[in-house]
Formats: structure tokens, sequence, C-alpha cells
């Protein structure tokens, strides 16, 4: 009988890590939904990218005091890991604080998740205040709807929850380490210099009732880990998993320069000299120029979607947003994403081939909102994961463009004017050095 | 100043003679009123420094960017191949432009279509013939005048050339004041992504006021760019304002060119 806690604890860890590696999985056949892209070139620079902007943090110093505070929960949440090891080792083989033979190493170590556990709960603390009274306008956006807002209003609840938790644990645990009847099961170990300022809150509680504080915080704290652990895949808060892989993938070319298009080189060089050998025929159904729906953008504009955590940024920076326009480059990402979801929902239940009659353009993006981006890079300069809103917008132009013929009037007028005299403008071409010959005013 | 002499490629390769540099004039550059004498200006310093330099004339083509930001690849490419087989043809080395969305264009997109050239912006240019001593700027003309400086989005945050243009600019001994958003925290004018060339989407303000705003704020004399475009949008910024009087908004090319008296 004594077991069945350890036989408990180790059915949740296996319950979880299954869960999550499912979940994780699903996410990744969806990225691969998406086209072809080759980013395996230049690994050097592309870890030197991860060290500095997923690790370092280094885009988040646009605001340091925000910074500051995202590092705090960042290095809690890293370091506090570690006593995550120790939990998991005392929870299976039922031992308690099994890493204490460490000694003064140990001490330091609890001292100091306790003082990185207080950093966390202030810093979350500020986060709820600035999106909840504050009101910080990019998470008030219009795209914020309920669910998003509530998603990150969860995340900053549990981790205060988990933190306080894991003090109060601290707390019964010092006072029960003081106990003579208690010597064996809770010995003496660890240092408490935050804890040990709640402990008086338990003065005069009976051994029994520390006891069980201790433990219920004990549980408390490592099921809302695992809790935590499974509600990863469907949060925004993903991005602490795939800020590494998206930042390492990102796109290293200079930010004007736009793909081109393969199969339209191919036909262009054809009609300009008709003699040139066709290039051998690509197989498999004719590929959408642009993107209609997720799986015509590439792997990493998902990947995208997956990785953003709704921070707003990228909208906050984007002049077509700042006056009033429809277009939010963060919505475009939560939309790749809500997208995403959906046919991975519709393959789980109907098989590989599934349509639902749905797309990305026109049920989730409108056209209005894509002619409304001066393609000026803000968003993607500003993202701190190295997000691509920019490069998703230009797919979705090039359907509407290419497949759909559905450009503003305007720019037709400018297509056909290129066509025609090689200018936007409808000005011959003849007259191109006209200019040398007059002068000014 | 001697009579501006803009040859063409073909005549000076009709002569045997190849160029330093081909100076791609762009659509705006070539058309725009505004915009020519920006092109006037750059034409005008080439000279003065002793540049062997060309333009392709008639024979220039829109390099397709608005095709390409609007979607359009199929004319973007038809007009890189086009431009890409006259270049090549004229064995064409180096190119200047005075048009941010030329340079990124020809810079970072030709060259997988096969146009391979080695592409500067004119500020960049300039930067180079005024180190040189090719170039110098005399007296103190705009001695105590304020100047902000708007960064291109397709020179700024597209291709990292921020410092250029800032460092001609304190050459005119002028007083720079930055403005809050600037380099890659700068904002567009809302002429990009082919935008220069419809309406607007529906909204509560036009992109170029609330630069133009941004602008206003440092109580310049002058706003200097360096993009054709940037330079339409933000004059009508300043218009809006009814400001014009006392704000003019330069390009860099011209406020080098006055400063060398030309």
């Amino acid at each position: 009988m004594q077991f069945i806690p350890n036989i408990v604890f180790a059915l949740l860890l296996i319950a979880t890590s299954v869960f999550f590696v499912k979940q994780v999985g699903k996410i990744r056949r969806n990225i691969l939904l998406g086209r072809e892209l080759d980013r395996s070139d230049n690994s050097a620079l592309r870890w030197k990218t991860m060290f500095l902007v997923a690790i370092g943090q280094s885009k988040m110093m646009a605001n340091p005091l925000v910074s500051f505070l995202h590092i705090l929960v960042y290095v809690g949440f890293i370091i506090i890991n570690i006593e995550v090891i120790e939990i998991v080792i005392d929870g299976l083989f039922a031992q308690h604080r099994f890493l204490s033979f460490m000694g003064a190493f140990y001490d330091f170590l609890i001292g100091s998740f306790e003082f990185l556990a207080l950093g966390v709960i202030f810093a979350c603390a500020i986060f709820l205040i600035r999106r909840n009274v504050l009101k910080v306008k990019r998470f008030w956006n219009k795209e914020m709807t309920s669910w998003p807002r509530s998603d990150a209003n969860i995340i900053l609840c549990t981790e205060i929850l988990l933190m306080s938790a894991f003090l109060i644990m601290n707390a019964t645990d010092a006072s029960l380490q003081n106990l003579v009847i208690y010597q064996d099961d809770y010995i003496k170990a660890g240092s408490f210099p935050i804890s040990s300022i709640i402990a008086p809150l338990f003065e005069g509680f009976t051994p029994k009732a520390l006891v069980m504080i201790e433990r219920f915080c004990w549980w408390f704290h490592i099921i809302g880990i695992f809790a935590f652990i499974c509600y990863l895949p469907i949060s925004k808060h993903f991005h602490i998993i795939l800020a590494f892989p998206n930042v390492y993938y990102s796109n290293l070319k200079p930010k004007g320069e736009f793909t081109n298009i393969v199969e339209v080189s191919n036909e262009v060089k054809l009609m300009m000299d008709p003699s040139a050998t066709p290039p051998p025929a690509i197989e498999g159904a004719p590929k959408t120029f642009g993107a209609k729906d997720v799986s015509d953008l590439s792997w990493k504009s998902i990947m995208d979607g997956y990785t953003c955590t709704e921070c707003g940024r990228c909208t906050a920076a984007c002049p077509a947003n700042q006056t009033g326009k429809l277009l939010s480059p963060r919505k475009i990402m939560m939309d790749v994403r809500d997208r995403a979801e959906e046919v991975g929902k519709g393959i789980d239940k109907n098989g590989k081939d599934f349509s639902d009659g749905k797309s990305l353009v026109y049920d989730y993006v409108t056209p209005e909102e894509l002619w409304a981006c001066t393609s000026c890079n803000a968003c993607t300069e500003a993202c701190p994961v190295n997000n691509d809103p920019l490069a998703a917008i230009i797919e979705m132009r090039r359907f509407l463009v290419m497949e759909k013929s559905e450009a503003p009037q305007e720019l037709n007028n400018v297509f056909t004017n290129i066509e025609n005299n090689g200018a936007p403008w409808q000005f011959s071409m003849a007259d191109r050095l006209k200019w040398a010959s007059e002068s000014d005013k | 100043m001697s009579e501006l002499i803009v040859p063409s490629l073909a005549e000076m390769t009709a002569k045997g003679e190849t160029p330093e540099v081909l100076f791609w004039v762009g659509c705006a550059g070539s058309f725009d009123d505004r915009a020519k004498k920006i092109t006037r200006s750059m034409a005008k310093l080439l000279q003065k420094a002793n540049v062997k330099f060309a333009v392709l004339g008639t024979e220039e083509s829109c390099t397709g960017d608005p095709a390409k930001r609007a979607g359009n690849e199929f004319l973007f490419q038809m007009q890189a191949f086009t431009n890409i087989q006259v270049m090549n043809a004229y064995q064409v080395k180096k190119i200047v432009t005075t048009c941010p969305h030329c340079f990124n264009t020809l810079k970072n997109e030709y060259p997988e279509l096969g146009g391979n050239y080695e592409v500067m912006h004119h500020t960049q240019l300039l930067q180079q013939l005024l180190n040189e001593g090719k170039l110098s700027i005399e007296g103190g003309k705009f001695k105590g005048k304020r100047i902000t400086y708007h960064d291109a989005c397709y020179l700024g945050r597209a291709n990292d050339v921020y410092e250029a243009p800032r460092d001609l600019i304190e050459r005119l001994d002028s007083e720079f004041v930055e403005m809050k958003r600037s380099k890659a925290k700068g904002l567009c004018c809302g002429a990009g992504g082919a935008q220069m060339f419809k309406e607007p989407e529906k909204g509560n303000k036009d992109v170029n006021i609330e630069r133009t705003e941004d602008a206003l704020e440092t109580s310049p004399d002058i706003i200097a760019t360096g993009c054709p475009f940037c330079n339409t949008m933000l004059t009508d910024g300043v218009k809006n304002k009814e400001k014009e009087g006392s704000i003019k908004v330069f390009d860099l090319a011209e406020l080098i060119a006055q400063a060398s008296d030309l």
C-alpha cells in the first residue's frame, strides 16, 4: 500500500509524456504540410542567430523593463526545472529531497530557486497587470478575442500558482524539518531565504496539518507541471519550445529579397527563347501559384504560426495597422496556426486527402488585409522569434493575382502599363531619357 | 557648371567605350517630375566627380519591383529576364541607382535569374566619391539647418543601409536630428509594396501623414530622403500639414548637389 503514491506518480508521468509526444507529433505533421523550403545552409550563422535571438532574447531588448521581466520568467522556468528532476526522482522512488546529498551546493540551489520563484511571481503579476489593468494596446487588438486573452491569463496564473505552491511547500517542509518526530521523513536540507518569510503563517499548525499542506503543495506543484505540459501544444505558450528551431531556421537573406518562383522562371525562359529545352516536367499535380491554403505556404510559415506567442509587437509596428487598416501581421500568424490546426484535425478524422471546402485565404484572411501591406518589414524586424508574416502575405497575394486575377483595379492598370511600356505609369518608353534635356522648374 | 551630358550605354558601346558604372534611373526617376530633379542632381554629381557613367535610356524598363510586391511573379520575371538580357549583352558590371526599390530588386532578386552586378544605392556611391576626394562640399550652405532623415524601408530594414545617408548629412555641416522612430525601427512612408499606385485600404489615417508627423516632431528645416517614392509621400504629408513654406523635402543627391553649387 505504501507504494500507491509512487505508482500514481509513475502513471501520471507516463500519461503526460505519451500525450505530449503525440500532440507534438501532430504539430510536426501539420508543419510539414507546408511546401519545401531549403534552410539547411549556413549552420554556423544559424546557430549564432539562435544563441543571440532565441537564447539571448536579443530582440526583446527594445523594451528593457519588459525584457528584464521576461528573462526573469525564462531563467526561472529553466533553472527551476532542475528542481523538477528531483521531484520526479522523489516521486518515482519514494525519496524525499533526493539531491540533498550535494550538501552545501544543494542549499545554494534551493535558495536560488526560491529567489527565482519570487521573481517569477513578481514578473507574472506585472504581466497580468499590463494585460488586464493597464490594457497595453497590443494585447487588445481585434484579433485578441476571448480565447487568446484567456490563454495568456491562464499561463500567467498557472505560473504564479506553481511558484506559490513551491514556496509554501518549502515553508511547511522547513517547519517539519525541525520536528523530532519527522526527522526521518523530513531530513534537514535546503536553505529557505524566501519561504522562511511566509513560514510564520503556519505557526501553531499541528504537525499533521503541516504534513498535509506540504504534501498537497508537492502534488499540486507536480500535477500542475504535468497539466502545463499537456496544455502547451494547444497554447500560444508553445513558443517556449518552438522559438529555438524557429529562430534557427529564420530567413538569413536580406529582408527585401523575395523568393523567385522556379516554375515561373522556367516558363518565362521558354517564352523568351522558344528553342530552349523545356525543363523536365515536375511530378505530381501542378502547384498552385502562391498560397490559397496553409499547405501552399512553406513549412517555415506554418512553423511561424505555431511559434507565435501573440505578443503583438509586429502589429504594433505595422504601418497599416497603426493607421486603422484591417491588416494585423499577428492575426495572419494566428490564422495560419488556426487553419493548420483545422486541417490537421480534418486529416485525423477523414484521412490525408480530406477537404472541407475552406481555405486560408477568404475563410481566414481577407483580400482587404492582404492589400493593405506595404511590405515594409516592420513586422519581421519586430518579431522576437524571427517570424516572417510578410512571406505568408506575399504568397497569398501571389494566389490572388496569379490564380484568381483579383488584384485591385489600380494594380491591374499598373501591370498593364509595365507590360506595355515598361513603367507603372502610362508613359512611353521612348521618353525615358527626356529628363536629361529638361531643366529644374 | 558645364552642360549636362548623359550618354546612353548604346552610344558609349558604339564608340567602343565602357562606363565605370551604369546609372539605373528607374521609372520614377525617368517620368515623375519631382523625381527627375533627383535624377539630374545625381547625374550632375557623377559628371562633376568625373565618373564615367552611362544610362540605358530607352532600353531601360521597370525592374518589376511593383509587380513582384503585388504578387505578379510572372510579370516580374518577364521584366527581370528582359532587363538582364539587355544588361548582360552590354556586360554591365556595376550599377548605381537613386531608387531603393530598384536597388533591392537588382541587388537581391536578379542574381538568381542570371543578373550578377555590383549594385550601389546612390548614397553609398556619393559617400565613396566624397571619401575619395572626387567630390567635395564647399561652403556652409546648410550651416545651422536642422535636417532629419527618413529611412526608406527598402534601403534600411530590407538591406541594412543606414549609415551612408547619415554620413552624407553629417558632411553638410548641418544639425542632424533623428526621428524617434528611425533606422531598423523606422516607419514606412506608405508607398512600399505597390501601395504607391493604389488608394490605401480603409483606415483612419494615411501612413504618410503618420510618418510626416514623426518628421515634424523634430522641427526640421529639411526632411532628407533617399527614395523618390518616400519623397513624394512626405512632400504630400508636409503639404497636408500646410508646412511646405517652411519645410522642404529633398533627396540626399539634391542636398549634396546644392552644397556643391551644382
